[in-house]
C-alpha cells in the first residue's frame, strides 16, 4: 500500500513536472453549430478542424463547445472553459450577443478571446475588459459604406429596406440608414420579417408600392431568397442588393435564376480567384479555400468559415511572441497573448490583412470587402 | 390599399390558412382521440418539405434511417409480445412493417435514380417514408404512459418536438430548401393573378378535409377513432383498442403534416426548425375551436392566415405579436360563453 502510494505521488510528481516542461496550448472554443445561427457555425467548426495542432514546437489542443445560439449557454461554455480546462485563448462565438455576454467572464479570467461574429460593439471601444476582445469579420458599418457608395454610384435616389426582425436586421437598419442619409439616398420604406417566414407578400407589396430604384435585403443564409423571391415574381426591375449574410453557396441554390444580378458586399475570399494577382490578400485566401474543399468537398466553403480561419492565423501568430514570456497554461502567458495580439501587424487572413493596435482590435481595411455581383448563379466580381 | 393589394394579400393569407387549417385539423383529432398536445405536429411539416428536397436533389434522406431506427425500436418494444401472442407469424409481421419496410425503401432510393421519377411519384415516395413515423413514434412515445394526465403527455409532446427537431438538423443541415412547383400556370381573374401552385394547396386541402369527413363517417375505421374521442372508456368495452386508435391517428396526424410540407415547399423556404412556427398557428387555429370542433379550428385557421398576411402589410416588425395575441381574447370569449369541466382522471 505504501509502495503503491508512493508510486502514484511519483507518477504524478512526473507528470507535474512533464506538463510544466512541455504544457500544451489549451484553445478553447464556443460556436453556434446548432440553433438558428447554425448555417454560421457549423462551417465555422469545420474550419477549426483544419487549424495546426503544433504551433512554434508546442502541441495544440482544441476543446470545441456547442453554444446552440443561445446567450447562456456561451457564458456557461466559457466558465467551462476558463474554469476546468484551463484555456490560454477562447475562439467565440458565432453570433453577437453570445460574444459580448461572453466578454465580462474573458476580462475577468484575464483570457484573450477572439470572437467570430460582426458587430462592431464587440470591440469597440476598447475598455478595460474590452482590452481582452479581439475580433475577425468585418464591422457592418464597412460592408453598409461599401454597398451606399455603389448605390450612390450608380445612380440610386430612392432605396426600400427589408431586413430580420432580430438584432441583424436592426443593426443594419442602424447602419444603413444613418450612411445613406449621410449620402443623400432617401429610404421610401422600411419593413422586417422573420427568418423562419413561409411569405413575405405583405412587406413585398409595400415595398414594391414605394416604388424605390433599389432595395437591400438585410438576412442571413437562405432565408434572404424569399423577399427577394417574392420581388420577382411582382416584376420589380430595380437593382436588388443583399449583405455579406448571405454568401454561401446554399443561398445560390435556393435562389436560382431570381438573384440573377443582385449585388452584394463580401470578404475577398468569396471571390479569391478573381482577385488581381498583386492582391496580397489572394494567396491566403486561396489557401484558405483549397484546404476547406479538399477537407469538406467541392464548392462547400463559406466565407463565414472565413472568419474561424482568421481567428486561429491571429492566435497562429501571436503564440510565438507569447511563448517567450512564459509557459502555457500560466496568467503570464495569457496576458502576453493579449498584448502579441494587439500588436500584429500585417497578418493575412482569408478575409485582409489585420493591423491590430491598442485601440483597434479589428485591424481590418478596405481591403478586406470587395463588391459582388451574382451572374450565372455564381459569384462575379464587380470590378 | 388598394382592392389589388387587398385581393393578393388574401389570397396569400387564404393559401397559408389552408395549411394552418389541416395541421389546425390534425391537432384537433389527435387531442380528441389521445388527449395529446400534439407539438411535434409542425416537425412532420418540414420532415415531409425536406425529404422531397432531398429526394429531388438526388440524395438519400436522412429520414429513412430515423424510420429504420424507429423501426428497430418497435420490434424490440413489441416482438416478445406478438411472438408470445401470435407466434411466430405475427412477429414476422412486426418485423416485416418495421425492418423489411424501411430497409426495402434504403435499399429503393440507393439503387434505383428517383430524382428522374415524375414529381408525383417523388411525392408518394416521401409519404412513404414520413407517414410511418408517426405510428411509430406513437408506439415509443406515447403508448407507454397513454393514460397519464394530459400534462405528462404535454411534457412528453415537448421531447418528442425538442428530439425531432435535432435530429433534422443532422438530417437536413441549417440551410432550407425550396422544391420544384406543381404547376407554374398562373390565372388572371379580374384585377387579381392567381397562382397555379395557390390553387393546388386550396385544393388539395379541401379534398383532404372532404376525404377525413368521408372516413370519419363511412368508415369502420373512422367510426372507431369517433368513438374514442367521444369516450374512451366505452369504446374500449366496445372492443376498440386504444392503442389501435393511438397509431391511426398519429397515422393520419403525419400523413396530414407531411402533405403540409409537401404543399407549401414550392412557395417558401423550409428549414429543418421552420416546422414549430407553421404547428404553433395551426395550434392557435385548433384553439379557436376549442381543441373540439373541427369547422370552426377550419375557419379560425383562415383568419390566422389572413390576419398574417394583412399585417405583415401594415406592420411587418408586430406580425407574429398580432397573430398570437388572437388567442387571448379567444380565450376571454370562450371561457366566458363555455362552461367550465373538471377533467376526471
Amino acid at each position: 500500500m505504501k509502495i503503491q502510494k508512493t508510486v502514484v505521488a511519483a507518477a504524478l510528481g512526473m507528470a507535474f513536472v512533464s506538463g510544466a516542461a512541455f504544457a500544451d496550448i489549451n484553445v478553447g472554443v464556443s460556436v453556434s453549430a446548432t440553433g438558428p445561427a447554425a448555417s454560421l457555425g457549423i462551417p465555422e467548426k469545420n474550419t477549426l478542424s483544419l487549424l495546426p495542432t503544433m504551433i512554434a514546437g508546442q502541441k495544440v489542443n482544441y476543446i470545441v463547445l456547442d453554444d446552440a445560439s443561445d446567450t447562456t449557454t456561451a457564458v456557461k461554455n466559457i466558465r467551462k472553459l476558463v474554469s476546468e480546462d484551463k484555456v490560454d485563448v477562447v475562439i467565440g462565438s458565432t453570433i453577437t450577443p453570445n460574444s459580448l455576454a461572453m466578454i465580462d467572464v474573458a476580462a475577468e479570467s484575464k483570457t484573450p478571446m477572439i470572437s467570430m461574429a460582426a458587430s462592431s460593439k464587440i470591440v469597440d471601444p476598447v475598455d478595460e475588459k474590452r482590452r481582452w476582445v479581439f475580433k475577425t469579420p468585418q464591422n457592418d458599418q464597412q460592408m453598409a459604406t461599401a454597398i451606399v457608395s455603389h448605390m450612390v454610384d450608380a445612380g440610386v435616389k430612392t432605396v426600400g429596406f427589408i431586413g430580420f426582425a432580430d438584432a441583424y436586421g436592426e443593426g443594419w437598419w442602424e447602419q444603413f440608414s444613418a450612411i445613406a442619409e449621410a449620402r443623400k439616398l432617401k429610404i421610401v420604406a422600411n419593413e422586417r420579417y422573420k427568418r423562419s417566414d413561409t411569405s413575405v407578400t405583405g412587406q413585398v407589396l409595400k415595398l414594391y408600392a414605394a416604388k424605390p430604384d433599389a432595395i437591400l435585403i438585410a438576412g442571413a443564409g437562405t432565408p434572404a431568397a424569399l423577399p427577394q423571391k417574392t420581388l420577382k415574381q411582382r416584376g420589380f426591375a430595380g437593382k436588388i442588393y443583399q449583405t455579406h449574410g448571405v454568401a454561401n453557396n446554399d443561398f445560390l441554390r435556393v435562389c436560382g435564376a431570381d438573384c440573377e444580378g443582385t449585388f452584394l458586399p463580401a470578404g475577398p475570399v468569396l471571390v479569391a480567384d478573381q482577385l488581381p494577382a498583386e492582391n496580397p490578400v489572394r494567396a491566403t485566401a486561396q489557401e484558405y479555400v483549397s484546404k476547406y474543399e479538399a477537407a469538406f468537398g467541392k464548392g462547400s466553403v463559406s466565407t463565414f468559415g472565413g472568419h474561424a480561419w482568421d481567428a486561429g492565423m491571429l492566435m497562429v501568430n501571436a503564440v510565438p511572441v507569447a511563448l517567450k514570456a512564459g509557459q502555457p497554461g500560466s496568467p503570464e502567458f495569457r496576458a502576453a497573448l493579449r498584448d502579441a495580439l494587439e500588436g500584429l501587424k500585417e497578418v493575412a487572413g482569408a478575409h485582409g490583412i489585420f493591423n491590430m493596435s491598442p485601440t483597434d482590435h479589428l485591424g481590418l481595411d478596405q481591403r478586406s470587402r470587395v463588391m459582388v455581383q451574382i451572374k450565372g448563379g455564381a459569384w462575379q466580381m464587380v470590378k | 390599399m388598394d382592392l389589388e393589394i387587398a385581393m393578393l394579400l388574401g389570397q396569400d393569407g387564404v393559401t397559408n390558412g389552408a395549411i394552418y387549417a389541416l395541421l389546425a385539423l390534425a391537432l384537433v383529432l389527435v387531442f380528441a382521440v389521445t388527449r395529446v398536445i400534439f407539438i411535434p405536429q409542425g416537425e412532420f411539416v418540414a420532415y415531409g418539405a425536406l425529404t422531397l428536397a432531398m429526394i429531388e436533389a438526388g440524395r438519400l434522406p436522412g429520414t429513412v434511417w430515423l424510420l429504420l431506427a424507429a423501426g428497430v425500436l418497435v420490434v424490440a418494444l413489441d416482438g416478445l409480445d406478438a411472438l408470445r401472442r401470435g407466434g411466430v407469424g405475427r412477429l414476422m409481421k412486426v418485423v416485416g412493417w418495421n425492418i423489411v419496410y424501411p430497409l426495402a425503401l434504403v435499399a429503393l432510393m440507393r439503387f434505383v435514380p428517383t430524382d428522374t421519377w415524375p414529381l408525383a411519384a417523388k411525392v408518394a415516395l416521401t409519404m412513404a417514408v414520413v407517414v410511418p413515423l408517426g405510428p411509430m413514434i406513437y408506439r415509443v412515445a406515447y403508448q407507454p404512459v397513454a393514460e397519464a394526465s394530459v400534462l405528462i403527455l404535454l411534457i412528453v409532446s415537448v421531447a418528442v418536438h425538442v428530439a425531432m427537431v435535432g435530429l433534422a438538423l443532422l438530417f437536413f443541415g441549417a440551410e432550407g430548401s425550396r422544391t420544384s412547383a406543381f404547376s407554374d400556370a398562373s390565372f388572371t381573374v379580374g384585377p387579381m393573378m392567381v397562382s397555379g401552385q395557390s390553387l393546388w394547396v386550396i385544393g388539395t386541402s379541401l379534398a383532404l378535409i372532404v376525404a377525413l369527413a368521408l372516413f370519419f363517417g363511412r368508415t369502420i375505421y373512422g367510426k372507431a377513432l369517433r368513438a374514442t374521442a367521444i369516450n374512451r372508456a366505452g369504446a374500449r368495452l366496445m372492443g376498440i383498442s386504444p392503442a389501435l386508435a393511438g397509431r391511426l391517428t398519429f397515422m393520419l396526424a403525419a400523413l396530414i403534416g407531411a402533405l403540409s410540407g409537401v404543399l407549401i415547399a414550392p412557395i417558401a423556404t423550409i428549414y429543418y426548425d421552420t416546422g414549430f412556427l407553421i404547428g404553433l398557428k395551426g395550434f392557435v387555429a385548433a384553439i379557436i375551436g376549442g381543441l373540439a370542433s373541427y369547422p370552426i379550428a377550419a375557419l379560425g385557421a383562415i383568419l390566422v392566415g389572413v390576419l398574417e398576411a394583412f399585417s405583415s402589410f401594415w406592420a411587418s416588425a408586430y406580425k407574429e405579436v398580432i397573430v398570437f395575441t388572437l388567442i387571448i381574447p379567444v380565450l376571454v370569449w370562450r371561457s366566458l360563453t363555455s362552461h367550465h369541466v373538471e377533467e376526471d382522471e
